[in-house]
């Protein structure tokens, strides 16, 4: 997929973990991501994140260390 | 192919047939009531008529106006009866029992009166038995019978001719005027006046059983005639759902396959094939013929209803559209050559088998389909895990309820509906958001407009004016025309108001919930920026309505809400799930009847796909890929060792086969061509793929891109189980031989096999569906006690079914909820990316109607296409007016992925800003409209957003035309050697 796509796929579900309460929004992008991203996409995000992971929601970044 | 198969004879588990004896009146509950009738006693519950009570003694008093589906009427004076200490004879139909009641059915009195009034009825009669359409199949034959009638007396004078409803002309040949012409203007029925009793059935089950109060009795006594308001049926408010004719005693609302063929003369009950309310219904046979599909009184979904389509759609069936043997290509620019089945399969085997070799195990995945079989997906899925080594599998619950999934099972638990469809008969107010039950759900919409008429209260959340909303002789109802994308702020300002009012029920939230998600989400939905009034500009409902309609649902009593794909096919659709739940949860509306949260599901197995295992992150019972005990006893159960990650959803695929890491595809069938959004990236992945395989009835858009395309099965033409919106597992029994000489299940077993026999693996050796659901029950916990000899004794059962629920479980979460305590979660609105500009400033929303059905592939091939012979634009006249446009003129419309031309169709029904269509018809290929954009959770599209642009047009577009010839080009077939 094309990285605009995935940036907005990961923004979206960071989106929602940072309305949530609690202070381990990291933590739900980090499990929904292993829970439903095949290793593939989750390869394009870190390979994405090695090149400095621009458009990448904070949460998704701080989720990636996670995944 | 393989030899022709007696349907029946080689199946152990029958034809599912219990008894249909018409007790003339419905069934009751009461106290119990002993009386005495012919001398025999019995005890039936209060409230139940004297006709029923001797029926259920065997004593079948004669009727004409009574049937059970129906109230009593007492009209026909055939069923009377004498009671003792109680003067005349009152009809038996509307005499309710009493105890220590004395009733003879079979005295002289009665048999003279009996006799009497048949004699009337006949001699306004043709006696043309023998060749009458419904000869050996008419109530007014049998009761002639019944009663004795040997004579008519009432014959013409020589002087003058008698007056009739059936002769064409007198014996001077003068015109009758109280003749009328058959009316055949209803593609699957007929009308003829002439041999109507005015018993008054086909207006009543069109009244009570359907709801659309399209007949009625006009004219007084000898003038009295069923009128459809109309010049004809076709051009009244007629749904075609076949009640009438099925309540019809006489051939006066008759079959024209009947009329063809004849009377049947065997029946198997199996199920719709159609949406996922699951219909029972017999295949009325002759042989191998089928003759007529007729609503089964004891389907627990239906019971004994049907729709257009379930009812009279299933031509497609003997289509000569169907492609009958296998056809393989090496490029999709080739003609199909027609090939044995070995060759099909051993050419799809080496090629899938190469792929791997080459670009690895992971590139190549299946599609489930939920139009097929529970054992079928079953088997889709496991070819894929245990034969590919791989979970690249979904199905097209990916692009419909893939969010029910998600936000039912993060709130409550599990991925399911709570209730079954009897369950809104004691509803007291009911939520309708985003769906529309008369067209997707038709024959739970009568249901629920049934109760709507005893007088429940209906809240409808959606963009356009449903006809739910005119529900004859319905009382309150509340219309929330929120703007499209905006379904997360509505839901939670009508929870806003609850919460802020202090209408939730508080003992059920402390008793069955989580109270620190409660608090939290207590906290988060109760500032202001929820309130109806901080919301009505985004959401286009205004305040004061809103207030109402949560008011209603917190205090009205029973609430339930029903919701379809309105919810779910937004970027926010799981969240909206998760809306739902905490509305229902809220006010204690869960875990008894009349309650619930209920999703509609649009295909016939959805719900059965998504158990089956056909996500590629969960196994077989919603079992995460990742849990090493699920995992490891499949392993021992298959044989191999599993992938422990999930694979890719169907965007995923197509988007890892654009960058050419995914090869290849076997596709039963789904049309995602067609039914997919963003038909151009569609088109380019499976354009990228190396071997596409399509399993399907017919050539449809999809297997314009495929290399591989394997024959299927109708469901008339297997034995399983589908499983609809209400988790009832029913069966499917096979009423003739597969056309195409395998049956769905076998043809991914033969797949499988070809494809072990290139990789070396132990061979599947199923030799019945029976076997399949075996194995389902072995390893999936809610389906541990289902199999066949269970199906065919309760005649349908509802997961969970195992040892503490051995006969199904009708209601979910009923002393608790499947995760414990159910949890609130905060439900932030988040508007979708999808913005309306200068360039696009309509909002598109797409939907279905009745007569259609998904992508069409079944329903264009048949008459119900008299209906909707394209996809139409809906546009209100303002915005009509604003671009020059009138009612049928061409229009192109454009999105940011693509453009199509349709005509218009101008109506208030849409709210200004506002467009929809169908995507019923390739022709128009509305999904070229739909974006990428998709729910956060789990990549549902967003296909009820799209921002659009509408301007007059000349015709299809260049796109359309080009799409056309290639079409055409890509289902050539190269004549035989």
């Amino acid at each position: 997929m094309t990285n605009d796509k995935m940036i907005l796929m990961a923004n979206q579900i960071a989106a929602f973990f940072n309305t949530q309460p609690g202070a381990d929004q990291s933590k739900g992008v980090a499990q929904h991501i292993k829970d439903f991203w095949e290793p593939r996409m989750i390869a394009q995000l870190r390979a994405y994140l090695a090149e400095g992971g621009q458009g990448l929601d904070p949460l998704v970044i701080e989720a990636a260390t996670q995944v | 192919m393989k030899d022709f198969i007696i349907p029946g004879q080689n199946d152990a588990w029958g034809n599912g047939i219990q008894d249909e004896t018409d007790r003339g009146t419905p069934a009751h509950t009461g106290a119990p009531v002993t009386l005495t009738i012919d001398g025999m006693e019995i005890t039936v519950p209060a409230g139940t008529s004297v006709m029923r009570a001797a029926s259920e003694l065997g004593i079948q008093v004669p009727k004409l106006c009574a049937t059970d589906s129906l109230e009593a009427f007492g009209s026909c004076r055939l069923c009377a009866v004498e009671i003792e200490g109680r003067r005349g004879t009152p009809a038996s139909c509307t005499t309710p029992v009493h105890a220590g009641m004395t009733v003879h059915t079979q005295t002289p009195k009665l048999r003279k009166l009996r006799k009497g009034v048949m004699e009337l009825y006949i001699s306004d009669h043709p006696l043309d038995c023998l060749t009458c359409a419904a000869n050996n199949d008419c109530e007014l034959q049998d009761m002639a019978g019944a009663v004795g009638l040997r004579d008519v007396r009432y014959k013409a004078p020589e002087s003058a001719p008698l007056a009739n409803h059936f002769e064409a002309r007198d014996t001077s040949g003068a015109a009758n005027p109280e003749w009328l012409p058959k009316d055949d203007s209803n593609p699957y029925f007929t009308y003829d006046a002439s041999k109507c009793i005015v018993c008054n059935r086909c207006v009543r089950a069109c009244e009570e059983v359907q709801g659309t109060f399209a007949l009625t009795i006009e004219g007084r006594g000898f003038d009295s005639r069923v009128a459809v308001g109309a010049e004809n049926f076709m051009a009244s408010d007629c749904v075609s759902c076949g009640a009438c004719v099925q309540a019809c005693p006489t051939a006066t609302l008759q079959e024209k396959s009947v009329i063809e063929l004849g009377t049947p003369d065997r029946s198997v009950v199996t199920t719709c094939a159609y949406c996922g309310v699951g219909c029972s219904f017999k295949a009325e046979m002759q042989g191998d013929q089928l003759v007529r599909m007729v609503p089964y009184k004891h389907g627990k979904a239906n019971r004994g209803h049907s729709c257009v389509k379930g009812r009279f759609a299933y031509g497609y069936a003997s289509h000569s559209d169907r492609i009958l043997n296998p056809m393989i290509r090496d490029s999709v620019d080739q003609p199909w050559k027609e090939v044995s089945w070995e060759e099909a399969l051993d050419f799809a085997a080496k090629k899938l088998v190469g792929l791997q070799a080459k670009y690895g195990q992971k590139s190549i995945g299946v599609i489930t389909s939920s139009r097929c079989t529970n054992e079928e997906t079953y088997l889709v899925q496991k070819l894929t895990r245990a034969v590919f080594g791989n979970n690249n599998t979904d199905t097209c619950a990916r692009v419909c309820h893939s969010p029910t999934g998600y936000g039912l099972g993060q709130t409550f638990g599990t991925s399911a509906g709570t209730q079954d469809f009897d369950s809104v008969e004691k509803s007291d107010v009911i939520i309708v958001i985003g769906a529309n039950p008369t067209d997707g759900h038709p024959v739970f919409a009568s249901r629920l407009r049934k109760r709507l008429r005893q007088g429940a209260k209906l809240i409808v959340v959606d963009p356009r004016r449903i006809d739910l909303l005119h529900t004859p002789h319905m009382g309150e109802g509340h219309h929330l025309p929120l703007k499209p994308g905006t379904n997360v702020a509505v839901v939670s300002a009508l929870s806003h108001v609850i919460v802020t009012e202090g209408l939730m029920d508080e003992a059920f939230i402390k008793a069955r919930c989580d109270l620190d998600a409660w608090e939290d989400y207590k906290a988060f939905i109760s500032e202001d920026r929820h309130a109806p009034e901080a919301t009505e500009a985004l959401t286009g409902v205004p305040a004061a309505t809103l207030r109402d309609a949560a008011r209603a649902f917190a205090t009205g009593g029973n609430g339930a809400i029903y919701y379809g794909l309105g919810v779910t096919e937004h970027s926010q659709g799981s969240t909206t799930v998760m809306a739902i739940a905490n509305l229902a949860m809220m006010t204690g509306n869960i875990g008894r009847e009349g309650v619930g949260v209920n999703p509609l599901r649009g295909q016939n197995n959805v719900q059965g796909s998504c158990d089956m295992g056909s996500f590629p992150h969960e196994f077989p019972g919603y079992r995460h890929v990742h849990g090493d005990e699920v995992r490891q006893m499949f392993e021992q159960v298959w044989g191999v060792s599993l992938d422990a990650e999930p694979g890719l959803r169907i965007p995923n695929m197509l988007d890892a086969a654009v960058d050419g890491t995914f090869k290849g595809l076997y596709c039963q069938g789904e049309d995602i061509l067609q039914s997919d959004p963003d038909t151009k990236h569609v088109a380019a992945g499976l354009a990228a793929m190396d071997c596409v395989i399509v399993h399907d009835l017919f050539l449809n858009e999809t297997a314009n891109y495929a290399h591989v395309f394997l024959p299927g099965s109708t469901f008339l033409e297997k034995d399983g189980t589908f499983t609809n919106a209400e988790r009832r597992i029913n069966r499917v029994r096979k009423v003739m031989a597969p056309k195409n000489g395998y049956a769905d299940w076998e043809v991914t077993q033969m797949l499988a096999n070809a494809v072990l026999k290139e990789t070396g693996g132990a061979r599947w050796t199923y030799t019945h569906p029976a076997e399949i659901m075996d194995e389902i029950a072995d390893t999936t916990p809610s389906f541990a006690g289902v199999d066949y000899a269970l199906l065919e004794a309760e005649g349908s059962v509802q997961w969970p079914c195992n040892e503490e629920h051995p006969i199904g479980t009708p209601l979910m979460h009923v002393d608790g909820f499947m995760r414990g305590k159910g949890r609130f979660i905060v439900t932030e609105y988040i508007p979708t990316d999808e913005k309306t500009g200068p360039r696009f400033p309509l909002l598109l929303t797409t939907g279905r109607i009745l007569s259609q059905y998904n992508v069409g592939a079944q329903t264009r091939r048949t008459e119900n296409s008299l209906w909707h012979d394209q996809d139409l634009l809906e546009i209100h006249p303002h915005d009509a007016e604003n671009r020059g446009l009138k009612d049928g003129d061409w229009v192109r419309l454009a999105s940011r992925s693509g453009e199509t031309s349709l005509r218009a169709k101008v109506t208030d029904r849409v709210s200004p800003g506002v467009v929809y269509t169908t995507f019923h018809h390739p022709d128009t290929q509305a999904n070229v409209i739909t974006t990428e954009y998709s729910d956060w959770a789990t990549n549902c599209p967003e296909y009820k957003v799209t921002a659009v642009q509408v301007a007059a047009s000349n015709g299809p577009s260049d796109w359309q035309q080009t799409y056309s010839a290639q079409a055409e080009k890509s289902r050539r077939i190269a004549a035989a050697e």
